[in-house]
């Protein structure tokens, strides 16, 4: 990992600004948006290279503590910024997203630059190309800061699951980030970047970014094309946004959706608009609080509190809200971890040392000159490549896809998720969006939930039932816990409903309470 | 009871799996070339290489020619969806195969054999092909190689599979079958059909029972066919191999072997409880295959004439029964077009038919040089008594050799047409120089028909039309 030599937590800055302050009485600092630096550069009164500095300064001081990185490319991201100066100085378009420093989660690949997957298996290897959102991306002028952690292969709910150690939360370092994409919501909520990429098979964009305070976007499935994205399970990946406001979330999903002949599963037409209806408010929009969600085992009270709060925020603001009753979704975590282990056990075949990555040969069986059998070689090196909780998915889906199996366990799967769609559909003809706890709870402690994958896997009962729908979501913060951590609230939308799903999020966004910054700055930065 | 009585009669039932490599000009999910031959791991990409990240996107082309093979296996054409195949092996570069499994494009036709027996095919499936391992040392397989090497320019090269119900009965009805097949598949345009490259493979499920059983016996399947001979010789190896077994008292056990070359044996691969299961499910990254209605009947209308329509055509021209050997040579050499040529211009096709199916046939290499008119207009000859049997076949030669045209090579070989006149007065000389034999000739010893047409023949060098001597001889005898 390679950091700045400039800068610190308070040095004066391009764009952090003096913004509130904490209980504690030190200024903690408002980190400048994308649409703020997007319009900065492009109107000249930023300098990308100045942008840069300052986020490499910021991580430079705290990444020590978050490990939100797996990589920091700062010489990439400062020669980016230098040639979108140059692009600047010389009157071309530098893009929507002129300067504004992204992350990127560690399962998208990148040409030339390791992707990991927070695996050991990858090791080594180096992606022959970019995702397409990557490219999509860089293509605006946004600058790539680095690679950010991950549970291995998107297997997690807190990113302790990775190979290269746990990221920390910055609003409590002794807690998680939430996960799988704990990395990229701790990087942008501790301003590490601006925006952040993330990949949501089960909840793993909305979670951590409930658990950091930050706004997190799973959208409809094949809205965003997955050419590129590492498949963890390839009917439930999607790649969203993270961002802190929705406004900068929506810039980001426009970037980034739209059809892509690389992904069959890409929808072939024009994606909806993120930003044409934010700031339009709610008035007469219909909502439903699901039920079942706000109900479900293990829901925190401060979290249920919190989404009562922001039903009542938004009828005060003009919507019509009421209670929805959408009963698949109990069966939905069930159907989740039959399905995505199954296309996971067939996904992560490939790992088997053959082509790339690691290779794990020889030992008692070795002969002169020989590796030991291939069967041998395929054994050690997934065995020592892979971590535990990918090891279980592996064979969870094995066992669900057997012969004698197949129709009990994956067929059973795949029928509670057309009770789900079906399930949803009905609602959506009473309600234009759903609301619903993010995570049953504030960010716990590290290590807490590891001994017990089903509490751990407890963690995405709520944003699951979007996935296997391939409907869209969104967190957006609303308030904080008992223990004064961030808590999200879900809007949930049909299918290609991101329109309105953007528009009720800045409304929740707008009445929500103020929230802390991390205290990773607010207690005077760094431990 | 005798022995004869004790001893079963055993029926041979064989099922073909064909593995047909698909022509086109890219494979089946990625843009990188699809042909044969080129230096190992130049032709690949992400997605043939299943790199980590990367997508399959469907062929057009590739579907297209999966249609083209249905089509002419009167199969219905229908939606269909992909399935992974999962196992590991080293030339599969994503660990699992994406293939079509319950689902598939082309379900339920047939194929006629040359015979005109009707052969039902249950379906005909896409699917990509794997890479191509070459192991070096310990006697060609995996587990005893000191290293292997792997090529992957044949990762996903599309391929259509093409499964027979259980309907042969020889190893001589399954390689007509597989010729049969060869010729639909390349008359198509979907492949070049070639078993020496690889572009045709052939698995055969080869089982026995007693004659009249309407039960199947245990089956065992026989990898990697790869020529027409191999095919036959594994077949009938494997049915002597299993009746040979079960006379002895033993069972067959349910396997797959592979067939030996050099020995001439079947070995077994894996037994049944050693095989894989490969935990099909829907592949998640490609979506439904659903060819409209129009391109279904586009894709029909494309179908050129088949082999079997071909050789009905021919049949029909030349007014031959079915089933003809020389209609299906005929056919199956491409030479129908010059049956057609002659019955168009009113002339003798079935005449037609036996020359090109005896001479033509035995100078196929030399086709080009024969042009459809001057082999109609030499039948003509022939037919017309203007050329004899022999002159004809003399001057077909010199057509396949040389090229030109029948009259001028005729004449410059002095194959003059002999007059009818002529060729009385031969007659009536022949029969003065041999009273005595004309006498018994005359009294009802017909054999003596040879002796006379001998003397026809010497004495006009060969240039009597032997036939028309046998009818004076007779019309003399009245």
């Amino acid at each position: 990992m390679s950091g700045s030599d400039s800068g610190g937590a308070g040095r004066p800055t391009a764009t952090g600004e003096v913004g509130a302050t904490s209980g504690t009485g030190v200024p903690a600092p408002r980190f400048a948006g994308a649409a703020e630096i997007a319009g900065g550069v492009r109107s000249g009164r930023l300098l990308p290279r100045d942008v840069v500095e300052e986020h490499l300064a910021r991580i430079e001081s705290a990444e020590a503590d978050v490990h939100a990185f797996n990589l920091v490319s700062a010489d990439a991201a400062r020669a980016a910024a230098d040639r979108l100066d140059a692009a600047v100085a010389d009157g071309r378009d530098p893009g929507a997203l002129a300067g504004v420093p992204v992350v990127l989660k560690d399962n998208l690949c990148t040409r030339g630059v390791p992707t990991t997957c927070s695996s050991r298996i990858l090791e080594g290897w180096l992606p022959p190309y970019d995702a397409t959102v990557v490219q999509r991306v860089v293509a605006a002028g946004a600058i790539v800061m680095g690679k950010t952690n991950l549970d291995e292969f998107a297997m997690g709910s807190s990113t302790e699951n990775s190979a290269f150690g746990p990221t920390h939360n910055p609003h409590d370092l002794s807690r998680v980030p939430g996960g799988s994409s704990g990395g990229s919501a701790a990087a942008v909520a501790a301003g590490f970047a601006a925006l952040g990429l993330g990949s949501d098979t089960g909840g793993s964009i909305r979670q951590p970014a409930a658990l950091c305070g930050v706004v997190g976007v799973k959208p409809t499935y094949g809205v965003v094309s997955r050419y590129g994205l590492i498949a963890f399970a390839s009917s439930l990946d999607q790649i969203g946004p993270f961002a802190r406001s929705v406004a900068d979330a929506a810039l980001l999903f426009d970037v980034i959706a739209g059809p892509d002949p690389a992904d069959s599963t890409s929808l072939r037409d024009d994606p909806p608009s993120a930003s044409a209806r934010l700031g339009e408010g709610v008035d007469g929009l219909r909502v439903g609080i699901v039920t079942e969600l706000a109900t479900a085992e293990g829901i925190a009270g401060d979290v249920v509190a919190r989404a009562r709060e922001a039903a009542d925020a938004l009828a005060a603001a003009g919507a019509k809200v009421d209670e929805v009753s959408v009963p698949a979704v109990v069966y939905g975590l069930s159907a989740y971890y039959l399905i995505a282990p199954a296309e996971a056990s067939s996904n992560l075949a490939r790992y088997d040392g053959v082509r790339y990555g690691l290779r794990l040969t020889g030992g008692e069986a070795g002969r002169d000159g020989d590796d030991g059998d291939i069967t041998e070689m395929y054994l050690r090196t997934r065995s020592a490549g892979f971590g535990a909780e990918v090891k279980r998915r592996i064979m969870l889906g094995t066992y669900a896809l057997s012969a004698g199996y197949y129709d009990a366990y994956y067929g059973k799967a795949q029928q509670v998720r057309t009770l789900i769609i079906r399930d949803f559909e009905a609602a959506y003809e009473r309600f234009d969006v759903l609301l619903a706890p993010t995570a049953p709870t504030t960010a716990f402690p590290l290590g807490a939930k590891t001994a017990d994958p089903l509490t751990m896997y407890l963690n995405d009962v709520c944003t699951i039932p979007s996935n296997l729908a391939g409907h869209p979501a969104v967190s957006v913060p609303f308030g904080a816990g008992d223990d004064g951590l961030p808590i999200g609230v879900q809007v949930l939308a049909p299918a290609l409903g991101e329109t309105v799903m953007f528009q009720v999020a800045a409304a929740l966004e707008a009445a929500a309470p103020p929230l802390a910054a991390p205290r990773l700055y607010s207690e005077g930065g760094t431990r | 009871m005798t022995e004869v009585a004790t001893t079963t009669q055993w029926e041979t039932v064989i099922g073909l799996e064909v593995h047909v490599e698909l022509r086109t000009e890219t494979k089946l999910f990625c843009g990188c070339r699809n042909r044969f031959g080129d230096d190992p791991n130049t032709s690949i990409c992400p997605v043939c290489l299943g790199l980590p990240g990367s997508l399959p996107v469907l062929n057009r082309a590739a579907v297209e020619y999966a249609m083209r093979i249905g089509t002419a296996l009167h199969c219905r054409v229908q939606p269909s969806i992909f399935h992974r195949k999962n196992y590991f092996y080293p030339d599969m570069p994503k660990d699992y195969q994406i293939s079509q499994y319950d689902i598939p494009i082309n379900a339920d036709g047939w194929l006629e054999l040359p015979g005109g027996r009707r052969i039902g095919i249950v379906r005909a499936h896409m699917e990509e092909d794997t890479g191509k391992s070459t192991h070096v040392g310990g006697g060609g397989r995996i587990h005893e190689a000191g290293y292997s090497l792997v090529d992957y320019n044949r990762a996903g090269v599309p391929l259509v599979e093409i499964v027979s119900a259980p309907e042969l009965r020889s190893a001589e009805e399954a390689r007509a079958y597989v010729d049969e097949l060869r010729a639909i598949v390349v008359v198509t345009g979907a492949s070049d059909g070639k078993m020496e490259e690889g572009s045709l493979r052939v698995d055969a499920n080869v089982s026995i029972r007693p004659v009249a059983s309407s039960e199947l016996g245990t089956r065992c399947e026989i990898k990697n066919l790869n020529s027409l001979r191999s095919l036959g010789r594994a077949i009938d190896f494997e049915v002597a191999r299993q009746i040979d077994l079960i006379s002895a008292g033993g069972k067959v056990a349910q396997e797959t072997r592979y067939w030996d070359e050099v020995s001439g044996r079947t070995g077994s691969m894996r037994s049944k409880e050693e095989a894989e299961d490969y935990r099909y499910f829907p592949e998640p990254d490609l979506v439904p295959v659903e060819p409209s209605e129009e391109w279904v009947q586009a894709v029909a209308a494309s179908i050129p004439l088949l082999p079997a329509a071909r050789r009905e055509a021919v049949t029909a021209a030349a007014g031959l029964p079915a089933g003809s050997d020389a209609v299906i040579t005929v056919v199956h050499l491409d030479l129908d077009r010059y049956v057609h040529a002659v019955a168009g211009a009113g002339g003798d096709a079935a005449l037609a038919v036996r020359r090109l199916a005896n001479e033509v046939a035995a100078e196929i290499d030399s086709i080009d040089r024969l042009g459809v008119d001057a082999f109609a207009k030499l039948i003509g000859m022939e037919a017309t008594g203007a050329l004899t049997t022999a002159q004809a076949r003399t001057v077909l030669k010199e057509l396949l050799e040389s090229g030109g045209d029948p009259e001028s090579v005729a004449s410059r070989l002095g194959f003059e047409a002999m007059g009818a006149g002529d060729l009385a007065a031969v007659v009536d000389r022949v029969i003065r120089e041999h009273p005595s034999e004309w006498e018994r000739y005359r009294a009802g010893e017909d054999k003596l028909t040879g002796f006379f047409v001998g003397h026809i023949k010497s004495a006009t060098d060969g240039k009597a039309d032997l036939k028309a001597a046998s009818a004076l001889l007779r019309a003399q005898r009245a």
